[in-house]
């Protein structure tokens, strides 16, 4: 389905980048599976005058084209996919520049040349392990493997370990100390102690542990960057669909269509039909109705005014509106609102990780620990340098290797399991964040609801009719009543009147569709969102519409209650609008009416009270309040604002997905626990033999490698497990 | 053991070599699309270069 249907007829040139001679742009293209999509989509888009180049990647879904000479055509483009039955959107990479995954490319160069290493120390290792076992081997043979070792190791270990050196050092400046630090020094320290080993001819080198090392934990940090990286560009494609072009104005009335980032304030923008006012504007002329279930939660359509304040989001419904952009799209959401979600995201940054707090204990023991082998050792031993190669081993065979891997590897397997259902799952500590959640906030427009109307009872013979005028208009009550009667005729000679409804011949008889006042039913505006019908020389008749609740909203109320959460709904929307859906689902705790800065008091002072709020919700208005909670969720349909705030977006409709998201996130921090345990339990093994000096550089590869395995393995058991969490 | 001094050189050559050839294919971009690349292989007049 199209978002731009006039796509054809709007000039997307501010998509195209221009260079000498050429010119290029990317679309976002959905539902391209297979190589006979790929193939019909590239044969298609190839075929078109001028193109010279066109690639759709499979795996990402962007289509790349460039354009031979200056002529360059995007609605042509977005037409012929759309014609080929795909949804298209022109996408603004952001500054002219290609996609680029730098921070992967280097994680996967790193990979490489650490993979390269270890292997190639391993297979000098070998030699001396099985010369421990009795095979000939002689000592010059062994000093020769321990050199060609140190010489491949050093510059692996250097170069692909940076990721973590940069970390631990830009932890010390700030003054404290994260994972990366004992890795660090660990490292450091092997490569160091193995040298002097080596040169003194005693033969205790960890040349091959600390490659190998290196080699593990990059495992994990390239898992986990590729798997954000998914998330975020999927997050990103959602909202280019959402909101893709900005209809401007120019001084001779040409309208151009154009990346939202690049509105100004004081163009002049065209809004159509069933589009989103892009930025905060100024209402210049038409009318129209407009939905404001974005912005306020309101769910009852409102007129417009010529001079009227539109916020961001606001939905305009049946008339063509020319307006005034009063600011940039980034900072087009209300001050008072960004600087509220500043408020929150701080709030949030003091959230200590599993990680760092697994860290924080673990750092003193085991530095303490080292120090005491180093006094201990030079005592009992007479031989500081003894008790210098003893310290230095506890510090080595205690690396983090595992305890690093614990919470990374569980997860990568726990988003890479939500983004299979639909979940996208901006980071690992939201996760954290969201297993913590004792109490549920719901707003109720767009979360609870659907964003569709449900017709309440209405006589076939009427809805038929009804559905021909209905057909005519873009309004969202008449596509829920079109809809509702599936395909047929449309009436003719059909006039629409902005905010007040349809007039057309049916069935031979002239026939109004719209509001109480326009169809002349002389009855007051009612509670329930209403249509009017009626057909010359026949009484009026009123057509309700009710919100219809969200496919698995009581499951997951009935789910949610079971498991011993507290339920809330907090919403922008009247009273009664609220009191009827809290009934249907069974919450008993609402409160309606509420402004942006109410639900986010609301939040704060539950959270004062000791609880951990999971908020879930869509609107503008709920933007504030899913950025201080302790943890969020927005649905893929909500506003770009709100999806930025949450932690998490989940697509696809169906409410049931909270469900899994969140006993994903137990599961996985019951992992990360486990993971802990054991590697305290490898770490209360290792750390006494290595003070006794009885740490051979066998049994630290051993159980250095041993203990990352059985981490990673645990964690692969997640993604493995079918158990409902 | 003399045999080392010729084998071990050799053996990181060749290591070397697949690492030069790992760096060449990305920055090739023969990781940006590896579902694009398995489809493509299927249809006979597909562009199957890398990106």
């Amino acid at each position: 389905m199209a978002l731009i249907d006039a796509a054809a007829s709007v000039d997307l040139s501010g998509f195209v980048r221009r260079g000498q001679g050429a010119a290029e742009a990317d679309f976002v293209v959905r539902g391209a599976r297979c190589a006979a999509c790929l193939g019909k989509i590239e044969r298609g888009v190839l075929a078109l005058p001028d193109v010279a180049q066109c690639r759709l990647n499979l795996s990402t879904g962007r289509l790349h084209v460039a354009w031979e000479g200056g002529r360059a055509d995007p609605g042509r483009i977005l037409s012929t996919v759309e014609a080929l039955g795909y949804s298209c959107a022109p996408f603004d990479p952001g500054q002219g520049r290609r996609d680029v995954d730098r921070e992967g490319r280097e994680l996967a160069l790193a990979l490489g040349v650490s993979g390269f290493g270890a292997a190639n120390v391993m297979m000098f290792t070998v030699p001396i392990w099985a010369g421990l076992f009795g095979q000939e081997l002689g000592e010059h043979s062994r000093q020769t493997l321990y050199w060609l070792s140190g010489i491949v190791a050093t510059p692996c270990t250097l170069y692909a370990g940076q990721p973590f050196y940069r970390s631990a050092f830009a932890a010390l400046r700030r003054g404290h100390a994260n994972m990366d630090v004992p890795i660090t020094l660990g490292v450091g320290l092997a490569l160091a102690m193995s040298f002097y080993e080596t040169w003194r001819g005693a033969g205790h080198a960890y040349f091959d542990a600390a490659v190998s090392l290196i080699f593990l934990l990059l495992i994990g940090r390239f898992l986990d960057h590729k798997l954000r990286r998914s998330a975020r560009s999927a997050a990103s494609d959602l909202l280019a669909l959402q909101a893709p072009v900005a209809q401007v104005l120019d001084g001779r009335g040409v309208v151009h269509g154009m990346p939202v980032s690049q509105v100004r304030p004081g163009d002049r923008l065209v809004i159509q039909p069933g589009e989103r006012v892009p930025v905060d504007a100024t209402l210049l002329e038409g009318a129209s109705e407009i939905d404001l279930s974005l912005v306020t939660g309101e769910s009852r359509p409102e007129a417009t005014s010529v001079g009227m304040r539109l916020a961001a989001g606001v939905l305009v419904l049946n008339g063509k509106l020319v307006v005034q952009a009063a600011s940039g799209a980034e900072d087009s959401s209300l001050a008072d609102l960004a600087r509220l979600m500043e408020a929150g995201a701080q709030a949030k940054t003091a959230y200590t990780r599993l990680a760092d707090r697994a860290a924080a204990l673990y750092i003193p023991v085991v530095h303490t620990l080292a120090a005491v082998t180093l006094v201990l050792g030079w005592a009992l031993t007479r031989s500081f340098e003894t008790g210098l190669v003893r310290a230095s081993a506890v510090l080595i065979v205690t690396c983090p290797c595992a305890l690093g891997l614990a919470v990374p590897a569980v997860q990568v397997a726990a988003s890479a399991r939500l983004f299979r259902r639909g979940v996208l799952v901006k980071s690992g500590v939201a996760l954290e964040r969201l297993a913590e959640v004792d109490s549920v906030v719901f707003d109720k427009t767009g979360v609870l609801t659907d964003p569709t109307p449900e017709i309440v009872d209405l006589e076939p013979e009427v809805l038929a009719a009804a559905a021909e005028l209905a057909r005519a208009s873009r309004h969202p009550l008449c596509r829920a009543l079109a809809a509702k009667a599936g395909t047929g005729v449309v009436a003719r000679d059909v006039v629409e009147t902005a905010g007040q409804g349809l007039e057309g011949v049916v069935g031979g008889r002239r026939a109004r569709l719209g509001r109480a006042g326009f169809v002349g039913s002389g009855a007051l505006d009612g509670p329930e969102t209403e249509l009017w019908f009626a057909r010359e020389g026949q009484p009026a008749v009123r057509i309700a519409f009710s919100e219809r609740l969200r496919p698995g909203a009581l499951e997951i109320v009935r789910h949610l209650r079971q498991r011993g959460l507290q339920l809330r709904i907090l919403s922008g929307d009247r009273g009664d609008a609220v009191e009827r859906v809290a009934d249907a689902v069974g919450i008993d705790h609402w409160r309606a009416a509420l402004t942006p800065q109410e639900k986010l008091a609301e939040i704060e002072a539950l959270q004062r009270a000791g609880r951990k709020v999971l908020m879930i919700g869509d609107g503008l208005n709920d933007a504030a309040a899913l950025s201080i909670a302790h943890a969020s969720m927005a649905p893929g349909e909500a506003s770009e604002v709100s999806q930025t705030a949450a932690d998490l977006v989940f697509t696809g409709g169906d409410l049931g997905v909270v469900a899994d998201a969140l006993g994903v996130a137990r599961l996985a921090r019951a992992m990360a626990l486990q993971n802990f345990a054991f590697s305290a339990l490898y770490n209360a093994v290792a750390i006494p033999a290595a003070m006794a000096g009885m740490v051979t550089p066998l049994l630290a590869a051993l159980a250095m490698s041993g203990s990352s395995l059985v981490v990673m393995g645990n964690a692969a058991r997640l993604t493995l497990s079918r158990r409902q969490a | 053991m003399n045999i080392i001094v010729i084998l071990a050189p050799l053996s990181l050559l060749l290591g070397g070599l697949a690492l030069v050839f790992f760096f060449w294919t990305l920055r090739n971009g023969q990781y940006e699309d590896p579902a694009g690349d398995a489809a493509r292989i299927l249809l006979p007049d597909a562009d199957d270069r890398p990106v």
